[in-house]
């Protein structure tokens, strides 16, 4: 059976093609003034300029973290460069019409029409195409309800009061290396605001796409749902596919106000590179969200593509009753090496969370889930429960387990499942016993697996996750 | 429909079948017995080609067909059907949507429009009903967490699910009480027509009570031994092994 899962390397990359379109693209490096052109480009004010510059100040004392159970090569930061955007884009077009079709079909090669008319129903896109947002659709419908929803870039110049207030208000610029270069360089992102009371309409979602070469992408996301308002948000990605490195730095940040909740999905394909480990993306995100009293955030993330992914969706459960959800499924095949999980810091009365961690590993892959749960002294009643599971395809990959777990409050319960798994032979047997070929057979196991993170992820999207699996384990088994 | 020539095959480089030649027509019942070890669960994992289990030499045509040229899955299209000893569980993936995949690949193979939802979920009520599974059997997991007498019913309800030409039950009487064995041989005898043929592997004769069948042979050390009709399984119950000589005497009958 090993034979027939190290074709599990061979599978293609559907997403990995590129676009001719001619760019603006800065020249590699990074130093202060690589930042002022960045602010000069999106037209900035002075106090947005000035917050980059101490991010970047922060940054360049800080060292890259290597705990990580990920090995890469160091990442040369004056080899990126920090800005790439479609010439066309410079004119600001005000409608889709103006926008250049080579960037529109792009999307549609993607699956993804820009189109409202063609548009799943009830979806409003916010399309990231290197380092700017290309269009965000629905936004008249949105406006009617009082939901913002538009580039952040746009964001700072429409509502500054907001950015002001909110950006870094979850993650500080100085919160970690990647997170500190992400608030020097970041270019685009999605802003959502939610008015008080408000249901959000639409599920809102944004589509990042890496198209230029030597180009990270480095996006900032800022969510706010104000009291009682409630908002569902998915992400995607992709990127063509290349033998350089990409580096892709994000940082999200959620505020849940009292009684709000925000429901977070992922479903993350950057280019996973070649089955020697050649290429792909670095995946080196922060994501972080804050609950104040009886609010909910639910993370939820599929990730089956990058090179290497250093991720730890975030939940500071500060107000009484707030309750913290991570459901994750993290494929990674080839030479991908994944470590990622989530952390639960439990600071009000009675706060819960919900950690259902699914891994699977196949080829020479390594995936680590490492997670935090931690109770503060104030967390009286607080639980919370992890499940934390493994599936080998194979017998070359690797899964493992770092769970740290940190109780200051004698009432806090803290309750931890691990397992780990193969793809038996005799599973396989079965379902090829039954007239099913090997490939089926897998992506159905692995599927199987994976329900209960599935059954988690909005209706459009549960389906799209289940097929993506399906093209990453195409050829897992011969 | 059957036909195997001098099979020989291994598990692991040990010679497990050696030299075995039995010809099963359509409709017929084969009942093989044998003491512990003479390779009778072997003979249904290399006639299903499970890898690992390797055939040096010998014959077998499954419809005129080279059946060992064939992969797993497509000897199971071709109509062969093995009910397992110990099915093993498939968590999270439910029963129904197994086994809709797993027959809409047979309807495939013979040409046919695939079933939908609806067309299979009534198709595998009827199924459930015959083999007495309640119906959230068909939503639970694939044998999770069923009992040793439920993943049998669950074999059996996937045979009549699947119509295949040549069923090889492996001691599906293994572990059963009286009334558990009742139903599968209900659901076996219900499958029985002019076309469909049975290989029925047993260490007992009990199941054969239920199951009568056509042919009954004794498996030794990797060949057939001896071949009669239903008499002999009452023969074998009566006497055990001894008539293979002294080395299967203690064998259990």
């Amino acid at each position: 059976m090993s034979e027939q899962i190290d074709q599990a390397l061979s599978r293609k990359y559907d997403a990995g093609f590129y676009s001719e379109i001619e760019s603006e693209t800065f020249e590699n490096g990074l130093d202060e003034s690589v930042i002022r052109r960045i602010s000069e480009m999106k037209g900035e004010p002075e106090w947005m300029l000035e917050w980059r510059l101490k991010a970047y100040n922060a940054w360049l004392q800080m060292e890259e973290p290597e705990w990580a159970h990920v090995e890469y090569p160091k990442v040369d930061f004056q080899a990126i460069s920090y800005y790439s955007a479609p010439k066309s884009m410079k004119d600001k077009p005000k409608s889709l019409d103006e926008v250049d079709p080579e960037l529109l079909r792009t999307y549609e090669k993607l699956g993804i029409p820009l189109h409202e008319q063609e548009m799943l129903a009830g979806v409003a896109v916010d399309a990231v195409f290197d380092s700017v947002s290309v269009v965000t659709t629905f936004r008249e419908k949105l406006e009617e309800a009082g939901v913002i929803f538009c580039p952040i870039s746009e964001a700072v110049h429409k509502y500054p009061e907001l950015i002001k207030k909110y950006l870094g208000s979850v993650v500080p610029r100085t919160d970690n290396f990647y997170a500190a270069l992400n608030g020097a360089v970041f270019t685009d992102g999605s802003f959502v605001f939610i008015p008080k009371g408000v249901r959000c309409p639409m599920e809102l979602s944004t589509y990042f796409r890496i198209n230029e070469q030597n180009t990270g992408q480095f996006e900032r996301t800022l969510i706010v749902a104000e009291e009682g308002s409630y908002v569902s948000y998915l992400e995607g990605c992709t990127a063509p596919q290349r033998d350089e490195n990409q580096l892709h730095a994000a940082v999200v940040e959620l505020v849940a106000m009292d009684d709000a909740q925000i429901k977070y999905s992922t479903v993350q394909n950057w280019y996973p590179g070649d089955e020697d480990g050649k290429g792909g993306i670095y995946n080196f995100v922060t994501k972080r969200g804050i609950c104040h009293t009886n609010a909910k955030i639910s993370w939820t993330q599929v990730e089956t593509g990058s090179s290497v992914t250093w991720k730890y969706p975030s939940c500071v459960l500060k107000g009484d009753n707030s309750v913290g959800e991570f459901y994750s499924v993290a494929l990674t095949r080839g030479r991908q090496q994944a470590d990622t999980g989530t952390k639960m810091i439990h600071l009000g009365k009675n706060t819960r969370s919900t950690i259902i961690s699914k891994g699977i590993s196949a080829g020479k892959s390594n995936n680590a889930y490492r997670g935090l749960v931690q109770m503060g002294p104030r967390a009286d009643g607080a639980r919370n429960f992890t499940e934390c599971d493994s599936l080998l395809i194979g017998d070359q990959c690797g899964a493992h387990t770092f769970p740290y777990i940190e109780s200051r409050n004698p009432t806090a319960i803290v309750e931890h499942e691990a397992t780990t798994s193969k793809v038996s032979d005799e599973q396989l047997f079965l379902c090829q016993q039954r007239g099913l070929d090997a490939e089926k057979a897998v992506s159905m196991i692995v599927n199987g697996f994976c329900k209960e993170v599935f059954k988690e992820l909005p209706m459009e999207f549960a389906v799209e996750a289940g097929k993506l699996l399906e093209i990453s384990l195409e050829g897992s088994v011969g | 429909m059957l036909k195997i020539s001098n099979l020989h095959a291994s598990v692991e480089e040990k010679t497990i079948i050696k030299g075995l030649d039995l010809e099963i027509g359509p409709g017929e019942v084969h009942a093989i017995m044998g003491p512990n070890g003479a390779g009778k669960s072997t003979l249904g994992y290399v006639l299903s080609g499970r890898d690992g289990y390797e055939v040096s030499d010998g014959t077998v045509e499954l419809n005129g067909k080279d059946l060992l040229d064939l992969d797993v899955e497509e000897r199971a299209r071709e109509g062969l059907f093995l009910a397992f000893q110990y099915p093993v569980e498939i968590p999270g993936v439910s029963n129904m949507e197994f086994m809709k995949e797993s027959v809409n690949a047979m309807r495939e193979q013979r040409g046919e429009e695939p079933l939908t939802a609806a067309e299979f979920l009534k198709k595998a009520k009827e199924a459930c009903k015959q083999v007495q599974l309640p119906l959230d059997f068909l939503k639970r997991g694939v044998n999770e967490g069923f009992s040793g007498g439920e993943k049998k019913r669950n074999e059996i309800m996937q045979m009549i699910l699947l119509e295949p030409s040549l069923c090889i039950l492996d001691e599906s009487d293994s572990g059963l009480d009286v009334d558990a064995l009742q139903v599968v041989a209900d659901g076996v005898n219900s499958q029985r027509n002019d076309k469909r043929s049975f290989i029925v592997v047993t260490h007992y004769q009990r199941l054969l009570d239920y199951i009568k069948p056509d042919f009954v042979h004794i498996l030794a050390d990797g060949k057939i031994v001896k071949s009669g009709d239903a008499s002999l399984a009452l023969e074998v119950e009566k006497n055990g092994y001894a008539f293979l000589g002294k080395k299967y005497e203690e064998s259990e009958a």
